[in-house]
């Protein structure tokens, strides 16, 4: 990766242009051609520096609800119990943390409710009784591009 | 404004990944058989509207050369949230930050995600956060394994 892959990867992290022809207008911000941009974007895309382009939502727009729950997990049932949890759809990341509560996971649905009655059929399915659902109350800051 | 059929096609196709070819929405339009510009239109009104909160490249930025991050986990007195809130999320490092609700057995009330490229370094950073909003009462968990990662699809 040089600079200039660099410099494109910190560019097309937001405001992609909705264009007919975006790498087009991106190779005109970077002066090289288009077949120049699109051969160094797929080449990032193959070395998984990017992992996708596309839209990102706000959830609480599109009418959903999200929260974040932590579990206290066996270490014996970490495996089975994160297998649970990969059947869920709404269940966007998952990760094991260094705590007493060790496996964390965030979770969107389309209400309260069915969180809840997600969270509790996942308790049912694996015996893991303590579930903590922690939804926020305000959000500060998210971002979730990097300088790279 | 609420969500017609058409939004919500459009979605599908742009909650996952665009084509790194020369005409990436031409792509969707032909799928959908609607011509390019009401793509285009569709796209940019859905971004206007706050549906869309960001259109780009999500990055792993493991890969990326930012290898360390930890959900810091803070107790603050409910007058303070506010203020030390605003303070958390002005750092660089930290990509988000929440006040999000307690349980009885679980008191933090406000998480920050602190990146670095070392452990480290969220360290030093969580300890600056606690020098500067003055709040001693946290806790840092590193993740040690990620299990997964994905994108919301939401139809």
């Amino acid at each position: 990766m040089d600079r200039l892959d660099r410099d494109i990867l910190n560019r097309i992290q937001s405001k992609f242009p909705i264009k007919s022809r975006p790498f087009k207008v991106l190779a005109e911000e970077f002066n090289i051609s288009e077949t120049e941009m699109i051969g160094r974007v797929n080449r990032l895309k193959n070395m998984a520096y990017i992992r996708r382009i596309g839209a990102s939502f706000d959830s609480r727009n599109l009418g959903f609800t999200s929260t974040l729950c932590a579990a206290r997990v066996p270490i014996e049932e970490v495996e089975d119990f994160v297998k649970v949890l990969y059947s869920y759809p709404g269940i966007t990341h998952n990760y094991r943390r260094t705590h007493e509560y060790n496996i964390w996971f965030t979770f969107i649905a389309e209400s309260k409710e069915q969180l809840k009655d997600y969270i509790d059929e996942i308790s049912e399915k694996t015996g893991i009784k303590d579930i903590l659902n922690l939804p926020a109350r305000k959000v500060f800051k998210v971002i979730v591009e990097f300088e790279t | 404004m609420s969500l017609t059929d058409l939004d919500k096609k459009i979605i599908k196709e742009i909650q996952t990944d665009i084509s790194i070819t020369p005409r990436p929405f031409l792509d969707i339009a032909n799928k959908l058989n609607i011509p390019e510009e009401d793509i285009l239109k569709k796209i940019e009104e859905l971004i206007d509207n706050g549906y869309i909160r960001r259109f780009g490249a999500t990055l792993r930025h493991r890969i990326a050369g930012i290898n360390a991050n930890a959900m810091s986990v803070w107790i603050v007195p409910e007058k303070e949230v506010n203020r030390v809130g605003e303070i958390i999320a002005s750092f660089k490092e930290v990509t988000h930050c929440y006040e999000r609700h307690t349980l009885p057995d679980w008191k933090y009330n406000l998480y920050a995600m602190i990146h670095s490229k070392t452990k480290d370094g969220c360290i030093e950073i969580a300890r600056k956060i606690s020098e500067k909003t003055g709040i001693k009462d946290f806790k840092l968990l590193f993740s040690t394994e990620e299990f997964k990662k994905t994108s919301m699809e939401y139809f």
